[in-house]
């Protein structure tokens, strides 16, 4: 087992017997025996069924609903309208903190987006609720829809993402281009996609006089109970929530849905349990989605191929009612060095519900354009994309001029490149076939992903029986939580994982955190690292105190935790157990509590990113355009790699995820009524087993003493960048045709 | 869900009284029409569901020669007869291009010919639709219609036939036996779906009640096993419906084809027989230059609908391709990828 060097860990923790371990996940067995309970799964006795009514047309004004008509079908309970609706503690429209997106909750009968909840029916049956709903037949006043990039009036947003400047410049982008030997001016687009976790946003609420009973899928149990308690008027402690399973989030399940406030409003009023799940193509609308993008993308060098300016411009679109703007041009921040760089970003306002962050929002979008024009740029100089990446790597970051805590992606260009062969690569588009006459092409990019913490507490304890206890209300999106952080939470008190209670997954532990940005595992994790040597270091004390410990006079940092035992750092042969040390002292347990947290002195000295290298083969039917990947490999450096097991599947993940936004995920609206026409998932295209080609992850060693205590830095989001482009690339070096609308359809390829 | 009736005969004859009454529809593996019923876009009365049909799940080989299937045989066991898939690999292979492995071992022969089309206007029921509505009007006239057909549409629909299925079964001249409530008849598949001219409510030639009992293929269609394929351009590998297809099927005697047979899909109301580009090929050895003429016959008549001038120069594209494969012969062995430009078994496309 290696030991592991920590820089803020407290000298008594060992690290390294349950960190790194390639486990499998601790609740695979319940998952695939169908015993996982997701929000969904559960019936409490009398509950009753809920089914939204959506709009059918993206703008205007309910006029007529049949109530009457839903209400005489057998077995309806009862139709929530906004002419009847149990009240609210404030008003949805007011935006508490800048984490609250405004929903539609039946404040009024006006329609911003098509499939925006309009009435919800509450009935006996799922069946009876579904029919209930049609029978309302909804009449509308319709407004013509504002749809698409070129909507109306843009303008710049005050902040784009969560809370990122709209702009940012270094140096003189105008003058760079102006000085440029080579330069290249590219647009591109990314169309809208949703989120389409495989479990639908559900939840099923019971009220018991003004306590609250929740079970729904989160990936923020605080901010989801913080919002429930002031829409509803109560206080925190009177509302429960489990999730201990998510069936995907991708960052739709941050935040309280409007549909799920629904569901809680009709249990209200119905006083009974109530159930509400969405239907596939309600997921189109209510609760997020990645907006479209047009980027600009204008980039210079020099003689030798070093960039003189790259201007990085990103047009997106916002509902007509709130404010979230896809952060697609600070992708160009982080990643190449020049001297010049501008990112901006515009926007119009459609009618669509708010887009919202999904897995890796900014990044994903902004890393396809980005990539791509960096492989236009290398191309007319004339130079190997990766050479031409190598000599624009950037050793600090290029916008702010800080150095990185770490950066192993010389080692991830390396590393990838060897084990892809790319060397073997034809400069030249269109040279490359294989034995019966399909072009090759391959192509690579740069993946990026900035190393985020939030704050997290978690509380520790060890008991009489020497076993340890753990809790944190974290999330298990299908990541591994359960898995990841028990690691974790071992080794923070010296234990193997089976003699830890690991629990999370509900509201009432610690607040963990939202999991999202990558953070999770490394906020999550310092929290509970944090609890653990709070926790030993009380051990410590009952023991190194005690005279008739052999371990008394040590002092506290003078003991290390390993296997259940306290053991004297400079004679390991004297040592002792926790059970015999909580004997003699005759307590049952101690506990403690820990933080994890950004650590804002760190970030002001460095830039904290994950990097990695993808690179793609694809292989194109030169005269159909059909397009097939057939291998790829990325080399990625995240930092401390808790379990390698879960982490490969979170690249593949994001990888396959990347080669979809090149090839295959789009909303197709209707460019009259707003509407998404393709709202399910055979026609929305994800790729399918037989469109994944093998896949292999290279994790690349990365020291990182300044992003945590553990030196984690999240690979959630990181998979999908670098690999969207580089899949991009790959079409053109097969085809010669630079294709720079996504995702990339055959017509394209048929010219 | 609106509720209805559901009754399950266990004869043909009980079916088809069962059906006589308006508002029935039959109901054979469900998974186009409880998809349709659940959008709101059929709402039957009464459910007559077959699968209890006796004797409508036989593949059988006629003394003439022909063979006939019955209406609920699955997808999948038809595809996986390797009698069946030795004679007529190019059906074989347009089964297994079709839906996912889960839909196949469900799906019927009678529910595949009669599938609606995926139309996303049709299936939206706030949108116009005259196949759904009649006299409503058409939303993907103007709207986001860049699969749609580019052969046999109307100003009223243009609406494309999805299966894959029909496309071989119509170039091999399959026949549909049909019973309905003035007794059996049977009429050519390449009569059963009627284009939309005017009355786009109108899928098929079948009057309300007819049941289909089989598919027969005549003892002609098995002369086509050496050299016939099937190709389907997508946009991805499985699980996704044709953008436009080819099944391609040649006699070749003395290095010259006696006969060729030649349909596309995913392009018309209907699987779409290009008897035009049947005549260029008989008589004459199977060159490159005779497949480019025989692809320019298929589609003299081709306009796009829409955004979807691409199509008839991918049509163009793929039935010389079907061509090229068929000539080259039947692979030995069911591709990994069937109908995929990436199923190749030999390097002879780019000789
Ligand atoms: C996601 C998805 C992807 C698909 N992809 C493809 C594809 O790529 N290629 C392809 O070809 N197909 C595809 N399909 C369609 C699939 O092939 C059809 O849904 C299936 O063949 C229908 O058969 P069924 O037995 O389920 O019919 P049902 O859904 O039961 O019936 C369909 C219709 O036929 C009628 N009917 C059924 N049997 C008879 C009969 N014997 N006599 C009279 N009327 C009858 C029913 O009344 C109904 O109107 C796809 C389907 C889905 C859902
Ligand atoms: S093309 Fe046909 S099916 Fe589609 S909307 Fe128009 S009428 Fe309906």
């Amino acid at each position: 087992m290696p030991e592991l060097n920590l820089t803020s860990a407290p000298a008594h923790l060992r690290h390294g017997s349950n960190i790194g371990q390639p486990l499998t996940r601790r609740d695979g067995i319940l998952k695939v025996r169908g015993q996982a309970t997701y929000a969904a799964d559960n019936h409490p006795p009398g509950m009753l069924f809920a089914v939204m009514a959506v709009s059918s047309i993206a703008r205007g004004r309910v006029t007529s609903l049949d109530v009457t008509a839903a209400k005489c079908h057998p077995g309806v309970v009862d139709v929530m309208t906004p002419d009847h609706k149990p009240p609210l503690a404030i008003d949805p429209e007011i935006k508490t903190n800048p984490f609250v997106f405004r929903m539609e909750v039946l404040q009024s009968n006006e329609v911003r987006y098509a499939n925006q909840p309009i009435a919800v029916v509450i009935a006996e049956t799922l069946e009876v609720a579904t029919e209930g709903a049609v029978l309302l037949a909804p009449r509308y006043e319709t407004l013509p829809a504002l749809v698409g990039l070129d909507a109306g009036e843009s303008f710049v947003p005050p902040v784009v993402g969560v809370g990122n400047p709209t702009e940012n410049h270094r140096g003189d982008v105008e003058a760079g281009l102006a000085l440029a030997e080579k330069h290249i001016e590219a647009v591109y687009e990314t169309p809208p996609q949703y989120h389409n976790a495989m479990e639908p946003h559900a939840i099923v609420a019971a009220w018991d006089g003004d306590s609250l009973q929740l079970d729904m899928p989160t990936q923020g149990l605080m901010l989801s109970l913080a919002r429930v308690a002031e829409l509803f008027g109560i206080a925190h402690d009177k509302i429960h929530i489990r999730s201990p399973f998510l069936g995907g989030g991708f960052g739709s399940k941050g935040f309280m849905a409007g549909p799920q406030v629904l569901g809680v409003m009709a249990a209200k009023l119905v006083r009974k349990p109530v159930k509400l799940v969405l239907r596939r193509e309600q997921m189109y609308g209510p609760v997020g989605h990645r907006a479209p993008t047009r980027q600009r993308l204008r980039i210079g060098t020099d003689g030798e191929g070093r960039l003189t300016a790259l201007d990085h411009h990103a047009r997106t679109v916002s509902s007509t009612f709130d404010d979230f703007y896809e952060p697609a041009a600070d992708a160009s921040r982080t990643l190449y060095a020049a001297p010049a760089i501008r990112t901006s970003h515009d926007a119009v306002r459609v009618n669509t519900g708010t887009p919202l962050f999904m897995r890796a929002p900014g990044e994903a979008t902004g890393s396809i354009a980005l990539e791509s024009a960096i492989d236009e740029m290398a191309w007319a100089c004339g130079i190997d994309p990766l050479a031409f990446r190598l000599k624009n790597y950037a050793e600090v970051e290029p916008m702010t001029g800080k150095p990185f805590s770490s950066k192993a992606l010389r080692a991830c260009y390396e590393q990838g490149a060897a084990r892809f062969g790319w060397s073997k690569r034809s400069l030249q588009p269109r040279r490359m076939r294989d034995d019966s006459g399909l072009l090759v092409g391959w192509g690579m990019g740069t993946a990026t992903f900035p190393a985020l913490m939030f704050q997290a507490e978690a509380r520790a304890a060890i008991r009489r029986d020497g076993r340890g206890a753990m809790e944190i209300g974290a999330h298990d999106m299908g990541q591994g939580a359960w898995t990841a952080l028990a690691q974790i939470a071992a080794d923070a008190v010296g234990l193997d994982i089976d003699r830890v209670e690991f629990k999370a997954g509900t509201s009432d532990l610690p607040d963990a955190g939202i999991a999202g940005g990558s953070a999770h595992t490394a906020t999550a994790g310092a929290a509970i690292h944090s609890a653990g040597a709070a926790v030993i270091a009380k051990l410590a004390d009952l023991a190194t105190g005690d005279e008739r410990s052999p371990l008394f006079g040590a002092g506290n940092a003078g003991v290390i935790a390993r296997d259940g035992r306290l053991i004297r750092r400079d004679d390991e042969s004297r040592s002792e157990s926790y059970a015999e040390i909580l004997a003699r002292a005759g307590v049952a347990e101690v506990e403690a509590r820990g933080t994890g947290a950004p650590n804002p002195a760190a970030m002001e000295e460095y830039a904290m990113h994950a990097h990695g290298a993808v690179f793609a083969e694809v292989k194109v039917d030169p005269e159909l355009g059909q397009i097939r990947v057939t291998r790829m490999v990325g080399a990625f450096a995240a930092g401390r790699i808790v379990n390698p097991h879960l982490v490969k599947s979170q690249l593949f993940g994001g990888m396959i995820w990347g080669m979809s936004f090149a090839l295959h995920e789009e909303a197709i609206t209707d460019r009259r009524s707003g509407r998404i026409m393709n709202a399910n998932l055979g026609e929305y295209h994800i790729p399918v087993n037989a469109d994944v080609p093998p896949l292999d992850v290279i994790t690349v060693e990365e020291h990182d003493p300044h992003v945590n205590a553990l030196g984690i830095k999240g690979v959630g989001e990181i998979g999908i960048t670098g690999s969207a482009g580089a899949v991009a690339n790959a079409v053109w070096h097969a085809t010669g045709v630079r294709v720079r609308r996504f995702p990339i359809r055959i017509e394209e390829l048929l010219k | 869900m609106k509720p209805f009736d559901y009754v399950r005969p266990a004869t043909v004859a009980e079916a088809v009284a069962a059906a006589a009454q308006p508002g029935a529809t039959y109901l054979a593996a469900g998974t186009n029409l409880l998809d349709l019923m659940k959008g709101g876009v059929s709402r039957p009365d009464r459910l007559v569901d077959l699968t209890h049909l006796e004797g409508l799940d036989a593949i059988e080989r006629l003394a003439d020669g022909g063979l006939r299937i019955g209406a609920l045989v699955s997808n999948a066991d038809l595809a996986h007869d390797p009698e069946f898939a030795k004679s007529y690999p190019v059906v074989a292979e347009a089964l297994l291009s079709g839906a996912s492995a889960q839909l196949r071992n469900a799906a019927t022969v009678g529910g595949n010919l009669l599938q609606r089309t995926r139309c996303a206007y049709f299936y939206d029921t706030a949108s116009r639709c005259n196949k759904r509505d009649a006299g409503s009007g058409c939303d993907a006239r103007g709207g986001e219609n860049r699969t749609h057909a580019v052969l046999g549409w109307s100003e009223n629909c243009i609406a494309t036939h999805p299966s894959d299925f029909c496309v071989p079964l119509v170039a091999l001249g399959a026949i549909v036996e049909i019973e309905g409530k003035n007794g059996r008849r049977e009429i050519a598949l390449d009569e059963l779906h009627r284009l939309p001219g005017d009355t786009p409510e109108r899928d098929s030639a079948l009057e309300h009640g007819d049941l289909i009992v089989a598919v027969r293929l005549p003892p002609a269609a098995r002369g086509f096993a050496a050299h016939a394929r099937y190709l389907k351009v997508r946009e991805r590998t499985s699980y996704a419906f044709a953008m436009v297809s080819a099944a391609a099927a040649l006699r070749i005697e003395n290095g010259k084809i006696s006969e060729a047979r030649l349909a596309l899909g995913g392009v018309a109301a209907k699987p779409w027989r290009a008897r035009a580009a049947e005549d260029v090929l008989r008589g004459v050895a199977p060159t490159a230059d005779v497949f480019q003429e025989a692809a320019w016959r298929a589609l003299t008549d081709a306009k796009p609908s829409g955004d979807n001038a691409f199509k008839i120069a991918l049509a163009r594209r793929i039935v010389v391709r079907a061509l090229t494969l068929a000539a080259a012969g039947t692979p030995a062995r069911m591709p990994a990828l069937p109908a995929s430009p990436f199923a190749s078994t030999s390097g002879a496309i780019h000789a």
